[in-house]
């Protein structure tokens, strides 16, 4: 059977048009938060600031990457029984690592983000693709697909932050962007959107980025 | 009294959904109808109240530093803090499978009205959090502990059975096509966090 199957399939390149699709999708058409609702738990409450969130996004990307292309590179030796234990050590064990290089080189982000980072273990995204994804396909078409879930939901979190924290406090990544002379208590007229760092307000503003997208790609939407 | 306050905090000030987004995925899937949402709200208080208390026997007695202290003396210098990600969720997994099998046992029921519920909670980020929870803020005695698992329970049925009752009634409601399903629900999750966050300041 797999010969056949290598026999049809001649060696494709590396960044064949299909392997490209497999890192691209996931940013447009079939992001894994807005499209297919996966992950949505670890990530809303870090994007008040900008930082937490993109510290929180590359962890995020790194974990689906080489969860999806270890479990790949076992999927014929893990008993269909078991696999979800499996799966969990395996996610578990990279977590680990994650979480204790955060606490290594980038202390105070990842004590902003506190639970969060073990959250991680649970996160949709990652059960979701290795189920969906990576106990069917090669290791490196798995690595791909990991890497272009892990960037979809770092867009994701990217934006919500952006939009929050410039609102929300007038700043980009801890800089001052909005100037101090245009503030009320500076004799201007513009003053900091306070809810925006309420945790209600991510909903509100990721349920604003789904209406964007289904406006744009008609064929999401839900009946 | 302090542990009313505990109670009362974890249910509506610091609830799982609306202020840490907590078991969002099983949320926004199971949240269709009141029946089912409050067999997911029941199911997952049951596992919360179990698994916290347990998660934190394990952590004050095997994973802080020093805390094998009561095994050995000379084992008071080891610290396998960084274990405590692989050893809750391995905690979360066996015991959620262990519920199953006590569950199917005693009350056929009750199993059947959790069905598929009941395994899937093993992956409800809010369990994990619950026992992440417990660890970050250094709740001090089992009671807590557990008064806390169970509080985070109620609040989360609360919020779904909230949620699942609205969304009943939004099927008579002219929404914007594109919002429909996902969108619309992430709006009314977020005003009702809003609604939730008057709570703020009880203190009883």
């Amino acid at each position: 059977m797999s010969q056949t199957t290598t026999k049809s399939e001649p060696k494709e390149a590396l960044f064949s048009k299909k392997n490209v699709k497999l890192l691209s999708d996931p940013l447009n058409g079939s992001n894994p938060v807005t499209v297919q609702v996966l992950g949505i738990c670890s990530s809303l409450a870090i994007t008040v600031k900008l930082e937490p969130a993109i510290v929180m996004g590359v962890s995020v990307l790194v974990v689906t990457a080489f969860a999806n292309l270890i479990t790949s590179l076992m999927r014929n030796l893990i008993p269909n029984r078991i696999r979800i234990i499996v799966q969990l050590v395996v996610v578990a064990a990279l977590v680990i690592v994650v979480d204790q290089i955060l606490k290594a080189y980038v202390y105070d982000v990842s004590k902003q983000l506190s639970v969060f980072v073990g959250l991680i273990i649970t996160n949709c995204i990652l059960m979701g693709r290795i189920e969906a994804f990576a106990l069917a396909n090669t290791p490196w078409k798995s690595f791909l697909d990991g890497i272009g879930n892990g960037a979809g939901y770092a867009a994701v979190l990217i934006i919500v932050a952006f939009i929050r924290e410039l609102l929300g406090s007038g700043q980009l990544y801890g800089y001052q962007v909005v100037p101090e002379s245009w503030y009320i208590h500076n004799g201007g007229w513009y003053s900091n959107n306070g809810m925006m760092l309420l945790p209600p307000m991510a909903l509100i503003v990721l349920a604003v980025l789904i209406w964007v997208q289904r406006a744009k790609f008609r064929q999401l939407i839900e009946d | 009294m302090e542990l009313v306050n505990l109670f009362i905090r974890s249910i509506f000030i610091e609830n799982m959904i609306f202020a840490f987004f907590l078991g969002m995925c099983s949320y926004l899937a199971v949240s269709k109808t009141v029946k089912t949402a409050l067999g997911l709200g029941v199911a997952v208080t049951f596992t919360l109240l179990v698994t916290v208390p347990v998660n934190y026997l394990v952590d004050t007695k095997l994973l802080q530093p020093g805390a094998l202290a009561w095994l050995d003396p000379s084992l008071a210098d080891y610290d396998l803090s960084f274990l405590s990600f692989i050893i809750f969720i391995a905690v979360v997994a066996a015991i959620v499978q262990l519920l199953e099998m006590v569950v199917e046992r005693f009350s056929p029921s009750l199993y059947n009205a959790l069905g598929i519920f009941l395994p899937l909670i093993a992956v409800n980020c809010s369990i994990l959090g619950a026992a992440l929870f417990v660890q970050e803020r250094g709740y001090k005695t089992l009671s807590e502990a557990t008064v806390f698992g169970v509080g985070s329970g109620v609040g989360w049925a609360l919020a779904i059975v909230a949620l699942a009752a609205i969304r009943e009634r939004l099927k008579y409601s002219h929404v914007p096509a594109p919002l429909r399903g996902l969108g619309i629900t992430f709006i009314i999750t977020g005003l009702m966090g809003m609604a939730f966050m008057s709570f703020m300041g009880i203190k009883i």
